[in-house]
């Protein structure tokens, strides 16, 4: 069973919908023993950073989470805010501190720098179908169609420490983190939920997901 | 980079499926009940649903037997309906005027909702919404109408009523107020098939940073390449959809032809 976690963020049903229809069994909670029952966790979330931490913290989740996900080892895929709440830090409306257990920090989406290919500038949010690449070896990018694109929806993104658990990006004025994968702690910026077949494959490697090479 | 989007707009009065011409005439085309599994499987990149019930008419006519359908009341239920096999993001519209409202289409399943009407005459909950949602989740559509001078203006009430603001400076003002995107209708060109109204396109996407999804007008493939020239991040159109077969893929073509990176059919 996945434990989708419910902190009061997000279009929980979504991404049940989406591992109903790949035939996992999946059950939407905030309950500890849930988490403690399930063989995989994820962490979706829509919304601002510090708000979802404190939505986490009210909801006495982090110990929980902690311990399923640093003690016990459990895979977890984090997705959208979900995957950038497994980062240090974030500097969304001033500074809050995530979860940690990627090296890391989220930041703004640079409007002002880069310019598209065609010469406009960006548009923040990065709202949209994106193909992503990737990087070294992915299990989350498994069995893709050729150019997979993914729907993302957000203003800001991950910046790892270590590039090397960044296994996905997109290219939006420069290579965004789209995917990261460090050990067991995984996550997507795009809703592989919404992003039809590349998504619901996606989402069937993770459930396939058997342990990091 | 990020693929150009299509995106069909499905209108929905009083629970069923209509066609809309210049705001003011609606024909049934049918149960949306029925198309929500065709719709779901289209190679187009969202879905947006309108609800253009006006206030106070809220006779959910969904018993007729000429359309042989089931009974359901609530337009909500479509949505929730069309969630459950929907996977890519879905906007929904229409009689929204609190954030319970919202709260109420997040759970149901839309990712976005949209204000039209609320934004202009309760700028505040779409400040609100923004807060507790994402501006990612806020679309502000606006209807916009060619006065005879060659002016703009935005009627809310489903073109209904004046408000006095030009489509520049309301697109400025909802950035500012926290919409994620503008969804820009031309009244005029509405049902009419002539294209869209270009310059519209290029003032509204000229005066804000967020993406701007183009509505209005479209009657041949090729005129949602012009609307992608013109500037939109992604063209919309209701009528095209339902009465060309295989319209979405005959889209996507045209646009690829026309030299518009757009998302292939997977």
């Amino acid at each position: 069973m996945i434990c989708i976690v419910d902190y009061g963020m997000g279009n929980l049903q979504s991404v049940a919908n989406a591992l109903e229809a790949i035939g996992a069994k999946a059950q939407i909670s905030s309950d500890p023993a849930v988490l403690r029952a399930a063989d995989k966790l994820i962490l979706p979330g829509v919304g601002a950073f510090g708000e979802a931490m404190a939505r986490l913290r009210e909801r006495d989740l982090i110990n929980p989470l902690d311990e399923e996900v640093k003690e016990l080892h459990k895979p977890i895929l984090g997705i959208c805010l979900g995957m950038q709440l497994l980062a240090d830090v974030s500097f969304e409306h001033g500074e809050h501190r995530g979860l940690g257990w990627i090296p890391g920090e989220v930041r703004r989406i640079d409007a002002a720098g880069p310019r598209t290919h065609e010469g406009h500038a960006l548009r923040v949010p990065h709202i949209g179908w994106s193909a992503v690449v990737t990087h070294g070896r992915s299990a989350l990018l498994e069995k893709m169609p050729p150019e997979p694109t993914f729907y993302f929806v957000h203003s800001f993104q991950l910046v790892a420490k270590d590039p090397a658990v960044v296994t996905g990006t997109c290219d939006y004025g420069g290579p965004l983190t789209a995917v990261v994968e460090h050990g067991h702690v995984l996550g997507t910026q795009f809703h592989p939920e919404k992003s039809q077949k590349a998504g619901l494959q996606l989402l069937r490697n993770f459930v396939a997901w058997e342990g990091a090479r | 980079m990020l693929k150009k989007r299509l995106i069909p707009c499905l209108l929905l009065k009083n629970g069923l499926l209509v066609r809309s011409e210049k705001f003011s005439i609606h024909q049934i085309l049918g149960n949306p009940i029925h198309e929500v599994e065709r719709f779901n499987h289209w190679s187009v990149d969202e879905l947006v649903y309108l609800d253009i019930t006006p206030d106070g008419d809220a006779g959910y006519d969904l018993r007729r037997d000429d359309m042989r359908v089931k009974d359901v009341a609530d337009p909500l239920d479509i949505l929730e309906d069309v969630s459950k096999t929907c996977f890519m993001p879905l906007t929904w519209g229409g009689r929204i005027r609190s954030i319970a409202d919202m709260r109420e289409r997040f759970r149901r399943g839309a990712d976005k909702i949209t204000l039209n009407t609320a934004a202009v005459e309760n700028p505040d909950l779409l400040v609100e919404g923004s807060r507790a949602f994402g501006a990612q989740a806020m679309v502000v559509s606006m209807d916009v109408k060619r006065l005879a001078d060659g002016r703009c203006e935005v009627l809310t009430r489903g073109g209904k009523k004046s408000t006095g603001l030009t489509p520049t400076d309301w697109a400025r003002e909802v950035e500012r107020l926290g919409a994620g995107e503008i969804f820009l209708n031309s009244i005029d060109r509405d049902g009419c098939a002539r294209g869209y109204d270009l310059e519209l396109i290029k003032s509204v996407v000229a005066a804000t940073s967020v993406p701007v999804i183009a509505c209005g007008g479209v009657g041949r493939y090729e005129d949602f390449v012009a609307g992608i020239r013109a500037g939109a991040s992604a063209v919309s159109a209701a009528n095209i959809f339902h009465f060309k077969e295989l319209s979405d893929r005959g889209a996507k073509r045209v646009m690829r032809a026309g030299g518009v990176d757009v998302r292939s059919p997977q």
